[in-house]
């Protein structure tokens, strides 16, 4: 049984389906890529494994260690071992990086900010007491909020185009704090579009319109998503459907959405 | 026996025992405690349920440490009325920290009217930190009316440290002459049934003024506020900004009212306000990494109001 198992899962968002009949499954200790172009799901897949508000009335099943989490809330997610880091990370007006990353710290110590700062190459005297706000670029919040997770200890990280507004000196401490997560035991999802972050994966899957079209080792995927996908020659695309029935009487149009 | 509550309260024995911290402490209308630095008169006159305060900072004098103001009432009744008059002459320097407590508060009202001159090239920072008791019970009604002189810089800043809030209103008026600055910042955090009135209002009437009116208030239960800031520009290359931001949680109630008002062609004057719940992005990061919905609420408030 692997770490996480998504079965059949449909999303709709406004009447429109997002997520197609997705299923998945991830085994513990592997990292994974979810790649596909904008607009293929892979964000909305990754929010309603996290529950996220607009995205956890879904059907289908998922389940983490063995139990459905259908009905439970992000914190409950969360406190089995699910987290999320999103592209464009939030904003906190005021508060302190020290204080974000021990709030989310399994094992709180005077040390815990320090240590996860400097596991994804942030100096901790520069940065510590300064605010997750505006004052941050996105990538150094990016950053920080790698290191929150680093301090989480998480069994299942899903990050949601991780590279995106990194600079290039700091791929890779990212690319080791991800490798760090595994080494921890974690499961890692990249959500990404970009080739040198799927390259940090193991096994692929690749999304076309809130489907999985198709998986494999990286090696294939990657190659195939690189040379095939942009632009975009339909493998195994969805057919086109107009008025996908949903049940209950109703008829929608599909449509995808990241 | 009071006094010393009073500094344990508001945790400033050690300023005090400084012999080059100038300090007043007052309790109700009684002054406690006062010592002054050399350039520093603090003249304090017996009024009715107060005191009169006089400061006057010599010219081109330098108050290096901050002077503490301790006004407090320590039993549960009382009135405390204060009326400052400072006057902050050429090209001095001061930073005042005011404490005021109200620890163990349920009827207590605390008035203080200030009007204040700052003069040229002079730099006058207020900080006013109050501490009340857990159930409110205090009116705090602050009022200054500050007039800065050429190149004078003014901030001041509102915290709620300690307790709840009971009713406050504040209302500060600046004019803001050639080339000064001035940024007021109030962060107050409203629970229970507490009303909050904030009204703050800057005049840039001199060319190069500048002035910020920063607003961050959170509300929870059934706490109301209104916040009004006004910011008019009146001379060339005057510029100002009013930021007004407010959490509403529970059944609390806000109300933002920026008026910006600009009368010169060279002058600029922005504002931005945000009120309501808290942001879904902020609050989702938080319950992702494993914090409760009320936890993530309260980081997020702490945050706001730090």
């Amino acid at each position: 049984m692997g770490i996480l198992e998504v079965k059949n899962l449909k999303l709709f968002v406004e009447d429109n389906q997002i997520l197609n009949d997705i299923s998945l499954n991830l085994e513990k200790n592997k990292i994974y890529a979810i790649v596909g172009p904008n607009g293929a799901g892979k964000s909305s897949l990754a929010f309603a494994i996290m529950g996220l508000d607009g995205y956890n009335q879904y059907r289908g099943d998922i389940i983490f260690k063995g139990k459905s989490i259908n009905n439970i809330s992000v914190s409950e997610r969360a406190e089995r071992g699910i987290t999320l880091a999103w592209q464009e990370p939030a904003r906190f007006e005021g508060l302190t990086v020290k204080k974000f990353i021990e709030s989310a710290a399994a094992e709180k110590s005077d040390e815990t900010a320090k240590t996860a700062l400097e596991k994804v190459g942030m100096d901790p005297d520069e940065y510590i007491n300064r605010a997750v706000d505006n004052g941050l670029s996105g990538g150094e919040r990016k950053k920080v909020e790698l290191a929150s997770i680093l301090a989480m200890e998480p069994e299942l990280v899903l990050l949601d185009e991780p590279d995106s507004g990194i600079d290039v000196a700091s791929l890779d401490r990212l690319f080791e704090g991800i490798k760090f997560l595994k080494e921890k035991g974690a499961t890692v999802v990249l959500i990404t579009h970009s080739a040198t972050a799927h390259k940090q994966a193991e096994y692929a899957y690749l999304m076309c319109q809130g489907t999985i079209i198709d998986e494999g080792p990286i090696d294939e995927i990657g190659k195939y998503f690189e040379e095939s996908c942009i632009p975009c020659d339909h493998k195994n695309a969805p057919e086109q459907k107009e008025g996908v029935d949903i049940g209950e009487g109703r008829t929608v149009v599909q449509s995808s959405k990241d | 026996m009071k006094v010393e509550r009073l500094y344990k309260a508001a945790k400033i024995e050690d300023a005090l025992s400084d012999p080059e911290t100038a300090h007043l402490v007052l309790n109700e209308d009684e002054v406690v405690g006062i010592s002054g630095v050399p350039g520093l008169t603090v003249d304090p006159t017996p009024i009715q349920d107060g005191v009169d305060v006089d400061i006057k900072l010599d010219k081109g004098t330098i108050i290096e440490k901050p002077v503490h103001l301790c006004f407090g009432v320590t039993g549960e009744k009382g009135i405390q009325k204060i009326l400052l008059d400072i006057e902050i002459e050429e090209d001095a320097e001061i930073g005042i920290l005011a404490h005021c407590v109200f620890p163990k508060a349920i009827d207590v009202k605390h008035v203080m009217d200030a009007d204040i001159r700052i003069g040229k090239n002079a730099r006058y920072s207020y900080l006013e930190k109050h501490i009340h008791s857990p159930k409110g019970g205090v009116d705090v009604i602050p009022s200054a009316d500050i007039d800065l002189g050429e190149n004078a810089r003014f901030t001041s800043d509102f915290e709620l440290i300690k307790g709840r809030v009971g009713k406050i209103d504040i209302d500060y008026e600046t004019t803001c002459r050639k080339n000064s600055v001035m940024e007021m910042t109030a962060k107050v955090d409203g629970r229970g049934d507490d009303i909050i009135d904030i009204s703050e209002v800057g005049n840039l009437v001199g060319e190069g003024a500048r002035g910020v009116l920063t607003t961050r208030v959170a509300l929870r239960d059934e706490a109301r506020a209104e916040v009004y800031n006004e910011l008019t520009a009146d001379a060339p290359h005057a510029r100002g900004h009013v930021d007004c931001k407010e959490i509403v949680q529970d059944h609390g109630s806000a109300k933002a009212i920026p008026i910006v008002e600009v009368n010169h062609p060279q002058a600029h004057v922005t504002h931005e306000a945000a009120i309501g719940s808290v942001d879904t992005k902020q609050l989702e990061t938080l319950m992702s990494r494993g914090l409760s919905e009320d936890e993530s609420v309260d980081l997020i408030i702490e945050g706001l109001l730090s």
